[in-house]
């Protein structure tokens, strides 16, 4: 089986990471613009940062074989810093149409705070000019009624539910976004948010209709085989293949898909140019066939350590 | 036809109506267009335009060349082909087209990297983008660094000398190959060539393999102790090696070089006919 981890932060996470996830399987990432567990100060750090998103960490990623794509936007945490957030909408546009970005992201709210509900419709109002998808990440605090928030005022902007994916679901929040046709995502954090137990409960409760399941890991406590490691577990107790495929792989790449940025032909039959940009070059000095774009051969990946 | 106009139409005759009504108006707007405009047109370049090759045919590439000595476009694909073009019809000055690709290199994605440092050797006022040729090769991502080593005129035309052996030595250290440098013999130096030496040694010592292209810049400014490492390739080295010694020690005036090559018959012969060189290194049949 293959997967897709549609919300990972990678700045945060070592090479032994990429490495894991490769051999377990994860083909493709999204990585969020997110804060960096402390806030910034300068707009140039949100240039810089943003700038290794489409830069740096997809090459990075790129060696080890995963297709790395990113969402750009201003958090909410940091959006609560109104002068800085102002530059920073000024500077989003430049980011936007880059390739590889599937969506405005991660946006939302977080204390529920005017300011933030400033900044989330201007970037919704964005996601319409730029005709875009819109990557929703809810509160942590007063969860329900921020994801129905989120929600009806994504609605109030005109922008289509079939567009927005509501992140870090659970128990309680799921009916409300799936009875308004928006996709649910669910994050398997150890510890907090969603444990994968839950996940199996919930996936046999709802089927994998218009859901799919993240990592989120960052630089706190978190796993980045987490897809691959539910998808095991759901396997294991008797979730039906097609259910587990639709909810790690196959329903990210539909919810994301309809950015025209993300395809699966990037992995199954990356095209000779993506070859030439992001893996080892076709250097043939030494007697070698030439090497153009070769990935770790995706059936060995099935026999994954997160499988063993 | 200058370099855009070449750009342009080779765009014309590859691109769907669409596209290329998108790219007409993009140009359009940008005869005296902002900053801003400027910088969504070349981003939104691979959403609108694609990424396939560009693919040239032999009198294009000719036109090419001829339009822009040395310019050798024919691995570009039609988003680089179509950023470099929108760059050159905004058609500025060479101070403001320097702050406007500064601009664009701080924001840049991977490809748009590769493309702005391809687009070198078009850009007004050349000696204006040494410092950041010398960006590009401080890169450690691999296919930028490449835009700028390889098929690449500007680094041999502009670069001063110890920037072009960093970039030499870099292009072995990351695994890349020499043959694509353009101006590789022309600019080989006695410096350059004791560097790759030491790297060498450096390699021989850690028991590692070490590219036979490196040879080729250090053949002619070979002396002393650097024949004696010519000699020791000859003797021991692989196959490959070995031919890469022989024509290094070819193209030394040092009289010790002959002798050396000399006790090799076959491989004299072979250089001595043509039967190998540093393509048929490169490129293996």
């Amino acid at each position: 089986m293959r997967f897709i981890d549609p919300h990972i932060h990678m700045s945060a996470r070592t090479t032994d990471d990429y490495e894991r996830m490769a051999t377990a399987g994860i083909v493709a990432l999204i990585e969020p613009a997110f804060w960096l567990g402390q806030p910034r100060t300068q707009v140039g750090s949100y240039i810089d940062y943003m700038s290794s998103l489409v830069g740096w960490e997809r090459f990075r990623a790129a060696q080890f074989g995963i297709h790395h794509y990113c969402t750009i936007g201003l958090n909410s945490k940091e959006a609560n810093n109104a002068a800085l957030a102002e530059q920073v909408l000024e500077i989003l546009p430049r980011y936007l149409v880059k390739e590889g970005v599937v969506a405005v992201g991660e946006i939302g709210y977080d204390d529920q705070t005017p300011v933030e509900d400033k900044y989330y419709r201007a970037q919704l109002a964005l996601a319409k000019e730029f005709d875009m998808l819109v990557q929703v990440h809810t509160p942590h605090r007063d969860k329900k009624s921020g994801t129905i928030r989120s929600m009806e005022v994504a609605i109030e902007m005109g922008v289509k539910p079939e567009h927005v994916v509501i992140d870090h679901n659970n128990e309680e929040t799921v009916q409300d976004v799936l009875d308004r046709g928006f996709w649910a995502a669910f994050t398997i954090y150890p510890n907090t948010k969603m444990g994968n137990e839950r996940m199996v409960e919930i996936a046999r409760k709802y089927g994998s209709n218009r859901m799919f399941i993240d990592s989120s890991a960052d630089w706190g406590v978190s796993d980045p085989l987490a897809v691959p490691k539910t998808a095991r577990l759901m396997l294991d107790r008797g979730i039906p293949a097609s259910d587990v495929e639709a909810l790690c792989y196959g329903n990210a790449l539909k919810a994301f898909g309809q950015s025209g940025q993300m395809k699966e032909e990037h992995w199954l039959s990356p095209a000779p140019v993506d070859q030439r940009m992001l893996f080892e070059g076709n250097s043939v000095l030494r007697g070698q066939t030439p090497r153009v774009g070769e990935q770790p051969p995706i059936a060995e990946r099935m026999d994954s350590v997160a499988f063993k | 036809m200058n370099p855009a106009q070449l750009l342009q139409k080779w765009l014309e005759l590859r691109l769907p109506a669409d596209a290329r009504a998108w790219l007409a108006e993009a140009a359009t707007k940008l005869r005296n267009g902002s900053d801003t405009d400027l910088y969504r047109s070349v981003s939104l370049v691979t959403r609108k335009i694609g990424k396939t090759d560009l693919a040239l045919a032999p009198n294009e590439r000719e036109q090419a060349g001829a339009s822009r000595e040395g310019w050798d476009p024919s691995d570009w694909s039609l988003d680089q082909a179509a950023r470099i073009y929108l760059l050159l019809v905004s058609g500025t000055d060479g101070a403001t087209f320097l702050r406007r690709l500064e601009q664009l290199c701080d924001t840049a994605d991977i490809g748009e990297l590769v493309a702005f440092y391809r687009g070198l050797p078009l850009y007004p006022d050349q000696p204006r983008y040494v410092l950041r040729a010398a960006e590009g090769i401080r890169t450690s991502m691999k296919a930028v660094f490449e835009a700028v080593a390889h098929r690449n005129p500007y680094p041999a035309e502009q670069l001063a000398e110890p920037a072009w052996n960093q970039m030499v030595l870099k292009s072995l250290f990351i695994g890349s190959t020499l043959h694509p440098i353009v101006g590789l013999d022309r600019r080989a130096n006695p410096e350059l060539a004791r560097m790759l030496c030491d790297y060498a040694h450096e390699r021989w010592s850690a028991g590692r393999p070490i590219s036979p292209e490196l040879w080729r810049c250090v053949g002619p400014y070979a002396r002393g102790e650097m024949l004696r490492d010519l000699g020791r390739v000859l003797e021991k080295g692989t196959d490959p090696e070995r031919t890469a010694a022989a024509l290094a020690l070819a193209s030394s005036p040092d009289p010790e070089a002959t002798g050396l090559l000399w006790a090799y018959p076959e491989l004299c012969r072979a250089v001595n006919e043509n039967k190998v060189s540093w393509q048929t290194l490169a490129n293996p049949a």
